[in-house]
């Protein structure tokens, strides 16, 4: 039985490789408060959360088939709710199994497995009395796929046969096992037949054998012989408490799998909620193939930014389609970080299939989405830490492929800027050529101008926007590179104030 | 024992792999000579963990003539095959595991399971003779003793008696295997019934939920433990099963009754004479593992000349090896008309060694066996006599001189000119000149005797006592004359220059032990 919500003709990977550069991207684009808003409260859909956006798809296919399970979440949450929560209380049930366990006996090992059978059973009933409850208000192709795959594989008859199972998985009367003889006279080769459902009545417990039958009876206080018929029973059930107790993994497995994916839904109605609440807007992307080098939104923000802080947030417009190139450049706090990670949030969140911070999304989809940013805790731009910007490149360099999306954030700023600016325009040439498109956040003036002054038709120049009085309105706007000395002026200042001095 | 049937009782074309006929009277007591020379604790090294054979008047008895000594050594020869060795010792271990079966099986008191280990113990031992069988045809044996079993064992396989067995015993273990029974376990009952046409539970369980079933989950099977005898329970079970199905039990008790006696005595004989090939075949094995020659021996007749190279004494070798030492190898070689050979040298040096050397060989070659040497001629000895130090008794040296005659004597009076004689160290205890004299005489009487002989001693005026004594002299490192090298060459004596370079090594030459003794 699979779930098949998450990926239309698979099975989700559960963990990711914690790499370097994952933790990079992690920390880069602020993507904590994201997962904490989603996992609202819940570990496990923290978890759930990090991993499946941390594991971006790369087809428009895959992205819209998500989009339309969240679609449908969205319609009917309450209902993805339930599913979740009968799913966890499912997979904690081995745990919440309490009895008298015989250790490693297969007596023990099979009680014990038809206690968290009996208790799983409830729980498959939930599950296919919320499908027959709710499945027609569901019309993607994933959710209707689940409660397909729920109402073939539970239907009445399934369950009729599973309570049988579970009656005479109790052995109430008796075990019935065929054998042969080994070469030492003893029964093995031991097959279990199918018990009977109840214990028997008290005429056929009188056990009067009948015809073809012969019946041996244990003396009383026969301690050798009781221990001899429970090492028998035990040789007898081991195949059979080993299959159930199996098959108890197999339930709860499944529980879990269903858990995992209905809860990255749950995940991203907590999100949904909370922008809502928060009035923020949100869109479904469109994604694109990857070979568009497609880009354009409106009404785009900082999720994280958007999650943490009480007055609304700065939204943005962009239009970049056909660019390989997207430069931010001007002085610092002018918004180029924040537009730079909206962007790279909001192109992870599309990816995982969620919806975006923006009112309107289009991009091609990135093969691989990385970060290159300036070490927070660098804050003079000059620190004489190039090695480890260039290693750390490096290693990024070794995971991009053609269309993967890199994002720059005050990239070589840690030399001067004559030889920044000279390493930056390599780097960034060499990325474009790689058909690899470049997000770059730069204060230097002299990589932006010449890259600007080559007057390709697929680079775009962004610098934050300033009203008629000088004020910041912390926009960016397309916009030619400026540079930023105002020496200038500040010349003009003191010699115009010395001369009239 | 003898079996049943009259067909095959003793068949004439098999006598054993050790005696060309069975007339060959079996010494039982130890030979007087295997203490000196410390055969008794090869011998019983040779006899550990096969105790049961009772091989010990094999060693015992040496063999008197040239055929019955090449009849055994040809049979080494094919047991040098790998092919024959492994299957030999196949067909023993199958042997082996047959009586544990049967002596397991004795102890039983439980009728039906003591059948079926019986049955079990028939079909052990028609499995290993038809591997023997099989053994011996694939790999076609050149001598004569493995040839006639090879003969014996065709017309046993294919006799009426051992065709009978073969075809009871599978028939009864078809019957066997076919016995399916039910068992219902309710409550302190079990119920025992025929089959009846039911599914496979477990198979029907892990059905039913296939379809949860996505990725491995671990195993939940217990470890339970197997108990090899029959427990009441179980007994009575077999009991029940036995009254619902009579026939396979009758059948296994005509079986039991039928072939009580199944083991043919000839295969028992061969299994334990075989026994004496293959207990001295594994010290050969360590040897050679150790780097050392082992070769069978060419016998000679009196008169020619004789001798090995690279020979060493195997008890000591066992020793050193397993301690991880060197073995020194020695030569030596009697031509016409030399009979004697007088060792002398420094103390400790290899000549105690060397003699018993010398009379092991000697003693093996008679056995029939490969000897712990490169080449080797050897005599055919009828007698060894060995006169070795008894140790000093202090208080009564008068009498240990009368001693050591009187044992001289005992020998010369039954030595002949087919004898060996080792004489390690004689005459110790008295003074020089008495010694001198008395060991002349001694040598003179032995020469006389004709018998060979080997003679340790410290006189080295012995070694020119008659024509036809050879000299050996222990050798030391030249450079280091008190190392010994534990090597014996042919060469006059050479005085007492040892024991001074050994006194210096001690430091107990006179000017050392002023310059000590000063302090």
């Amino acid at each position: 039985m699979k779930v098949h919500l998450l990926h239309a003709d698979h099975d989700t990977p559960r963990e990711v490789a914690e790499t370097p550069l994952r933790e990079d991207l992690v920390q880069d684009l602020g993507l904590e408060t994201l997962f904490d808003v989603m996992a609202s409260g819940d570990a496990f859909l923290h978890e759930v959360a990090r991993t499946v956006l941390l594991q971006p798809l790369t087809e428009p296919d895959a992205i819209r088939y998500r989009q339309q399970v969240l679609h449908d979440s969205l319609q009917r949450p309450e209902v993805v709710r339930q599913l979740y929560q009968v799913a966890t209380d499912a997979e904690s049930s081995p745990r919440s199994v309490r009895g008298w366990s015989l250790g490693n006996y297969p007596s023990g090992i099979l009680n014990r497995a038809v206690s968290v059978l009996e208790e799983l059973i409830g729980y498959l009933r939930q599950l296919r009395a919320l499908t027959d409850e709710h499945a027609a208000e569901f019309g993607s192709p994933g959710f209707q796929g689940f409660f397909a795959t729920v109402r073939q594989n539970l239907d009445f008859d399934y369950f009729a046969r599973l309570e049988d199972h579970l009656k005479r998985l109790h052995f109430r009367g008796g075990l019935y096992l065929t054998a042969r003889l080994d070469g030492q006279a003893q029964s093995a080769g031991l097959v279990l037949r199918k018990p009977a459902k109840e214990r028997p009545s008290l005429f056929d417990s009188l056990q009067l054998p009948r015809r073809g039958e012969y019946a041996y009876r244990l003396p009383e206080r026969d301690e050798a012989g009781a221990r001899a018929l429970s090492e028998l029973r035990d040789r007898a059930l081991n195949p059979v408490a080993d299959a159930s107790a199996q098959s108890a993994d197999h339930v709860v497995a499944f529980f879990s799998a269903l858990r995992w994916e209905v809860g990255f839904y749950v995940a991203c109605l907590n999100l949904a909620d909370e922008l809502a609440r928060r009035r923020l807007p949100v869109c479904f992307p469109r994604p694109e193939q990857a070979d568009t080098p497609a880009l354009q939104t409106q009404g785009l923000y900082d999720v994280g930014l958007g999650l943490r802080v009480q007055e609304g947030v700065v939204t943005n417009d962009l239009d970049a389609d056909g660019c390989t190139l997207v430069m931010l450049t001007g002085t610092n706090q002018g918004g180029k970080s924040t537009m730079l990670r909206a962007l790279g949030c909001a192109q992870l969140m599309m990816q995982a299939g969620l919806l975006v911070p923006a009112a309107d999304y289009r991009a091609g989809v990135a093969e691989g989405l990385w970060t290159h940013f300036k070490r927070e805790e660098d804050e003079t731009l000059e620190s004489g830490k190039l090695d480890e910007e260039l290693e750390r490149l490096s290693r990024l360099v070794d995971q991009v492929r053609p269309h993967a999306m890199v994002l720059f954030n005050e990239s070589f700023s840690s030399t001067n800027e004559r030889e920044g600016s000279r390493i930056g325009r390599q780097v960034i040439d060499a990325l474009r050529e790689a058909k690899v498109r470049v997000l770059f956040v730069t204060h230097m003036y002299d990589l932006a101008h010449r890259i600007a002054t080559a007057q390709r038709t697929d680079q775009l120049f962004l610098r934050p926007e300033r009203t008629a009085d000088g004020s910041r309105t912390f926009k960016v706007v397309p916009g030619e590179p400026q540079t930023t000395s105002h020496g200038r002026d500040v010349y003009d200042k003191v010699f115009a104030t010395a001369a009239q001095s | 024992m003898t079996s049943t049937s009259p067909i095959l009782s003793r068949p004439v074309e098999f006598p054993g792999v050790l005696f060309r006929d069975r007339t060959v009277p079996l010494i039982q007591e130890e030979p007087d000579f295997f203490g000196d020379l410390n055969l008794d604790q090869f011998v019983a090294s040779m006899l550990d963990g096969r105790e049961n054979f009772r091989l010990a008047p094999f060693f015992y008895t040496p063999l008197r003539d040239v055929d019955a000594v090449r009849y055994r050594q040809e049979a080494v020869r094919d047991l040098e095959d790998s092919g024959i060795r492994t299957g030999i010792d196949d067909f023993c271990a199958a042997m082996r595991t047959t009586r544990e079966q049967l002596g397991r099986a004795a102890k039983i008191h439980f009728r039906i399971q003591r059948q079926a280990l019986f049955l079990s113990a028939t079909e052990t031992y028609i499995a290993g003779t038809r591997g023997l069988d099989r053994t011996l045809q694939d790999h076609s044996p050149d001598s004569r003793a493995l040839r006639a079993l090879a003969g014996y064992l065709r017309s046993y396989l294919s006799s009426a008696e051992f065709g009978k067995l073969a075809s009871d015993a599978a028939s009864v273990r078809d019957q066997l295997r076919g016995i399916a029974y039910r068992l219902r376990l309710l409550g302190d009952t079990i119920t025992v019934s025929l089959v009846r046409d039911e599914e496979d539970y477990t198979a029907d369980v892990e059905d039913t939920f296939a379809r949860f079933r996505e990725t491995p989950v671990k195993s939940y099977r217990s470890k339970l433990r197997s108990i090899p005898d029959l427990n009441h329970v179980e007994a009575q079970i077999v009991l029940r099963v036995a009254k619902l199905l009579p026939e396979p039990f009758a059948a296994l008790d005509r079986f039991s009754a039928e072939h009580h006696e199944f083991i043919h005595q000839t295969l028992t004989d061969f299994d334990r004479e075989v026994q004496f090939f293959l207990a001295y075949l594994e010290h050969v094995d360590r040897m050679r593992a150790g780097g050392l020659p082992v070769c069978v021996p060419q016998v000679c007749a009196r008169g020619e000349s004789f001798g090995a190279s690279d020979a060493y004494d195997p008890v000591l070798a066992e020793k050193l090896l397993a301690a991880g030492q060197k073995v020194v190898c020695n030569d030596f070689r009697l031509d016409t008309p030399e009979r004697l050979i007088v060792v002398t040298g420094p103390n400790h040096g290899g000549k105690t060694t060397f003699a018993r050397m010398v009379g092991i060989l000697h003693y093996l070659v008679a056995l029939g066996l490969p000897v712990p040497a490169r080449d080797a001629r050897l005599l055919l000895t009828d007698r060894i006599f060995t006169h070795f130090e008894r140790g000093e008794n202090l208080q009564d040296l008068t009498g240990k001189l009368e001693d050591d005659l009187a044992r001289i004597r005992e020998i010369l009076s039954h030595a002949s000119r087919e004898s060996l004689v080792v004489v390690n160290e004689i005459f110790t205890s008295t003074s020089l000149e008495d010694a001198l004299a008395l060991g002349t005489k001694v040598i003179e009487q032995i020469s006389q005797a004709g018998s060979v002989c080997v003679c340790v001693t410290f006189l080295d005026e012995l070694s020119h006592v008659t024509e036809s004594s050879v000299s050996m002299v222990g050798t030391v490192d030249p450079d280091d004359p008190a190392r010994r090298t534990f090597k014996v060459v042919r060469r006059p004596a050479d005085g007492l220059a040892y024991a001074e370079a050994i006194a210096q090594k001690y430091a107990v030459t006179y000017q050392s032990l002023k310059a000590r003794l000063a302090r």
